[in-house]
């Protein structure tokens, strides 16, 4: 067990590793740079600024001071914005984007695993043909056009639910809905298959053989096996709603990180680029260990090495 | 002495986006109490789906159509599901081919066979029931049982899985134990020591059992009387004694000419029977076996033969066997000739 930990931390930090090289090696590939502007801006202001940033180090200088940071947790400051740093956009923006990414999580459980049981036990009926409906709908169109139609009907229409922001908590149930459509979609068909599957195994004619409730069949025989494939995607998902979406924040105008990161992009803001990137890897992977730990719960034949 | 399952005329049918599927197409037999009957066939023969039809545990697709199932005396087929639900388990067990995946993987052992006494007698408390349970994993000769309680099925071997299907199937003493090609997914020598685990439980406690398979050695060892199965049909059915020491039909013949047997010449070639088993969607009018029968006359594709009578409790579904059959070339009219 012990052993195993320490591998996989190993791991961990190797990936996060790689991922700063690469990310710090594309961005600097990329022509321009943070000072880069439409303004011409005089050639001693802009070698100040460079060595301020220390933007004239040669590359694995620059590299190796970055690491250097990311040891104390520090990302940096931001080369954008005066007196900002890295660390103050993640600390400004997660708190939004997590709440959102937590109540979105919330409904997407509750509401994709019903989903795919209802979908799988009724197999060919009409629950299965509206449940699997909704899912290709909730898979084939994008999250922002579900977000416009949303608005249009709920905020615009009835009414019911502010356009913007996240004042009240009447605020989240659009965009949870807009951002979760997917993963539900996703993750109800999963279950649906993996349950059919599941339902059609060996082990399951034994049960059945001893006489037992089809009820009893289904949650204690069938739905532990079948929650296995869901378990894995769970960890991705589960980042990925947490850490939120640029596109969704947009619309509503919610303060998270998604809008810090893209707009780091486009100004070629070096730092927060990069410290976005790695914290959302680092933020990836541990979700992917915490689900894997997870699984030695759910399936004894899964062991730690 | 009435016997424990009495099947008459069952027919059996999947629905299948390609059409009906005649899995078992009029088939009777019993089982007499204390008493082992084989079923002999190769897949697709309806050997299993008989067995199924007799639990009710066909699945969404698969109805018995037509025929009656009496369990002792109590007929079967009219039963509502949670009547079956209180038969399953408590009076007909069964175990099955496959103990690799017949058992759930993340239940322990000890789990899914006390879950077997739970279903059937809610009263009885949960200490019990782990002794019950314990008693059981020794009854099956699982070795250390105290420790194996708590194992997953991953654990165990092959050999050992079964023995805990078995343990499970037995747990409430069922009056019919209905066995599908319990060994063939075992090793030889692991497929001895099983039957004869089988052989001995069925002493002690009496119960009669149904017992399928595609191998007829396993038959000779473990049944007093036997069923053959082909395309739906029952092709012979006689007293395992009889049917060794002489086979009245031609894919009963077959079968056995394709055992290879440890003191043959190794110069004389293993018989193969030629052909496929028949489509069960479109089953031929006549006798499902005559395509690759090498005795097949004109009328075997035309019409299903009736059953003749060939000994003391005994009888085959072979038109060769019809008064009007000619000799020439009859195997089993030189035979009597022969005797006589």
């Amino acid at each position: 067990m012990a052993k195993y930990l320490i591998k996989r931390v190993a791991m961990m930090i190797i990936t996060l590793f790689l991922i700063a090289l690469l990310t710090f090696v594309l961005m600097h590939a990329v022509p321009g740079g943070p000072f880069t502007s439409d303004k011409q801006v005089s050639k001693a202001v802009l070698d100040a600024l460079n060595e301020k940033y220390r933007l004239n180090d040669p590359l694995w200088k620059q590299f190796l001071d970055y690491l250097g940071g990311l040891v104390r947790l520090d990302l940096g400051p931001s080369f954008k914005y005066q007196g900002k740093t890295v660390n103050d956009f993640i600390n400004n923006g997660l708190p939004y984007s997590a709440r959102l990414g937590a109540v979105t999580l919330v409904f997407v459980l509750l509401a994709s695993i019903p989903m795919g049981i209802v979908s799988a036990l009724k197999n060919g009926k009409w629950q299965d043909m509206l449940v699997m409906a909704i899912a290709t709908i909730g898979v084939t169109i994008p999250s922002f056009v579900i977000a416009t139609a949303l608005i249009y009907i709920f905020s615009f229409k009835l009414g019911w639910t502010p356009m913007y922001g996240v004042d009240s908590w009447k605020g989240y149930i659009l965009p949870m809905i807009a951002m979760g459509g997917y993963s539900v979609s996703f993750l109800a068909r999963l279950m649906r298959s993996s349950l059919l599957d599941v339902m059609g195994q060996d082990y399951i004619r034994t049960a059945r053989a001893k006489g037992i409730s089809e009820t009893r069949v289904v949650v204690k025989h069938a739905l532990r096996n079948a929650m296995i494939p869901v378990v894995t995607v769970l960890g991705p998902t589960v980042a990925n709603l947490l850490t939120g979406s640029f596109v969704i924040e947009k619309i509503f105008a919610i303060p998270g990180m998604g809008g810090y990161f893209v707009n780091s992009v486009t100004q070629r803001d070096y730092t927060t680029i990069l410290g976005m990137t790695v914290f959302y890897a680092a933020f990836l992977i541990a979700m992917v260990f915490i689900v894997d730990l997870f699984y030695c719960l759910i399936d004894p034949r899964i062991k730690f090495d | 002495m009435e016997p424990i399952l009495q099947v008459r005329d069952l027919r059996t049918s999947f629905m299948t986006s390609n059409g009906e599927v005649h899995a078992v197409r009029g088939v009777s037999f019993d089982v007499e109490k204390g008493k082992t009957l084989g079923i002999v066939g190769e897949s697709g023969s309806g050997k299993s789906v008989t067995s199924l039809s007799i639990l009710k545990l066909l699945g969404t697709t698969g109805r018995v159509t037509a025929g009656s199932i009496k369990l002792d005396g109590e007929e079967l087929t009219g039963k509502s599901r949670k009547e079956m639900r209180a038969i399953r388990g408590a009076r007909i067990a069964m175990i099955f081919q496959d103990p690799m995946t017949s058992l759930n993987p993340l239940i322990p052992m000890g789990e899914q066979v006390g879950e077997m006494l739970w279903e059937h007698n809610r009263k009885m408390g949960k200490a019990e029931r782990e002794r019950k349970v314990l008693e059981l994993f020794r009854m099956v000769r699982i070795p250390e049982p105290e420790k194996r309680l708590k194992s997953y099925p991953h654990e165990f071997s092959g050999g050992m899985r079964q023995r805990v299907m078995i343990a499970m199937a037995l747990a409430c003493k069922p009056e019919l134990l209905i066995a599908d090609e319990p060994t063939t997914a075992l090793d030889v020598s692991i497929q001895d020591q099983i039957l004869k685990l089988m052989r001995s439980l069925q002493r002690e406690m009496g119960m009669s059992i149904m017992f399928i398979t595609h191998d007829l050695g396993v038959v000779a060892e473990l049944c007093d009387r036997v069923a053959v199965m082909y395309g739906g049909l029952l092709m012979e059915e006689a007293d395992i004694v009889d049917i060794f020491k002489k086979p009245m039909h031609p894919y009963t013949m077959g079968l056995m000419a394709s055992i290879p047997d440890m003191n043959q010449d190794r110069r004389v070639q293993l018989q193969p029977i030629p052909g496929s088993p028949p489509d069960m969607i479109h089953p031929p009018r006549g006798c499902p076996f005559a395509p690759r029968c090498p005795y097949a006359m004109r009328v075997c594709m035309e019409e299903i033969p009736p059953y003749a009578v060939t000994g003391a409790n005994r009888r085959s579904m072979c038109w060769l066997l019809d008064p009007e059959a000619p000799a020439a070339g009859n195997p089993f009219k030189q035979g009597r000739e022969a005797a006589v």
